[in-house]
């Protein structure tokens, strides 16, 4: 019988389908994992609702508990329980490395312009704050494109959520 | 009635989200042609969201909901049918439907309904980065003239996107008087256009599994 450590640990080797530099896990978009018998069942929360990568991704998640002899049963959950600060520190650090900077953490109110207009915002490349604000859109929802005018690099910034 | 309920809200944000992806490749600036999409990308999965819900009450599937019903099925609020407006009118309908719908995501999230008042919380999470959008550019262009006289042309249709309840909210939030409203109910000819052109695929294999 598969145990739920066995689950989580394959689990891990599910790369995110438009940033495979981490995976569904470090993301945090797996909220529980119930063994019972043959039957594993997994909790899934999308990051946006819009991801067009949801179905993907739920395949990906049944095809990983079919390899491990089990019966997969996936529920996407749509209520506000993920958020950007599900994301692990490995995979903060992993998106870091790979040129996207990590989301600032939630805050107690909603985002305000002022907050993305301010120098809180650090370039993955170089480090330095003195960054700007392009778009609050990006390639995907869940980025935004900002400048950094100490290395003249225009990078991705993860969007708090 | 919840149903009802949710797919008003869910036919509002489908088609809204068709008329924004129609900037995609010519709004003014590449950026805009980012934002848009984006945008356009999320109310669509807003959409998905709440005819899930509603499909779960009527023994129904999202798709189904969203392209199986005849034109005078939808309910969808005047304000997000309307079609072929330059940009003054496009950011004042943005600027005007966040305004209204930020009115109603608040009253989602105190309904008693869990499964609803969790979907709300998430939708009004995202629609946080339409707002500051939308804030952007009526700042951007308060100024100017045609963008006010677009504000005021569409301001009863704005008022038709909520329950007569709910209207002095807005109204006093986009510092308007409450005017007699454009309410849901007939559709315009652009929206049998529309539901032509989004219903044309799903039409031209029926029960196809993609």
């Amino acid at each position: 019988m598969v145990t739920t450590d066995a689950v989580w640990a394959a689990l891990g080797e599910i790369p995110d389908p438009e940033i495979p530099v981490v995976s569904l896990v470090d993301l945090g978009v797996i909220r529980d994992v119930r063994v019972d018998g043959e039957r594993v069942e997994i909790d899934f929360t999308p990051t946006f609702l819009g991801c067009p990568a949801l179905e993907v991704m739920k395949r990906a998640l049944e095809e990983k508990v079919s390899e491990l002899g089990a019966e997969p049963a996936v529920h996407v959950i749509q209520d506000d329980s993920w958020s950007t600060d599900r994301i692990s520190s490995a995979g903060r650090e992993k998106l870091r490395a790979a040129g996207f900077a990590p989301p600032a953490p939630r805050a107690a109110g909603a985002t305000t312009l002022v907050q993305l207009q301010s120098n809180a915002f650090r370039c993955p490349y170089c480090g330095s704050t003195e960054t700007r604000l392009e778009n609050i859109f990006g390639p995907t929802p869940c980025r935004s494109i900002r400048y950094c005018t100490s290395c003249r690099q225009p990078f991705e910034q993860f969007k708090t959520i | 009635m919840r149903a009802n309920a949710l797919l008003a809200i869910a036919d509002d944000e489908l088609i809204l989200g068709w008329r924004d992806s129609e900037w995609t490749g010519i709004a003014p600036t590449l950026e805009e042609d980012v934002a848009f999409s984006s945008i356009a990308q999320n109310e669509i999965g807003h959409a998905r969201a709440l005819y899930a819900l509603a499909a779960a009450e009527l023994g129904s599937d999202a798709d189904a909901l969203a392209f199986d019903r005849e034109p005078d099925e939808y309910r969808c609020a005047p304000l997000v049918e309307l079609h072929l407006l330059d940009w003054a009118h496009t950011i004042a309908r943005r600027y005007l439907y966040e305004e209204a719908d930020r009115v109603r995501v608040a009253a989602l999230k105190q309904d008693e309904d869990a499964e609803l008042a969790g979907l709300a919380a998430k939708i009004d999470r995202e629609e946080t980065y339409h707002r500051l959008h939308a804030e952007m550019w009526a700042a951007r262009l308060s100024g100017e003239p045609r963008f006010r006289d677009a504000v005021e042309e569409l301001w009863p249709y704005a008022l038709g996107v909520l329950a007569p309840e709910q209207r002095d909210e807005l109204a006093r939030r986009v510092g308007l008087d409450v005017v007699d409203a454009r309410e849901r109910g007939e559709h315009s000819e652009e929206f049998a256009a529309l539901h032509d052109e989004m219903t044309e695929v799903r039409r031209s294999a029926p029960g196809a599994q993609w």
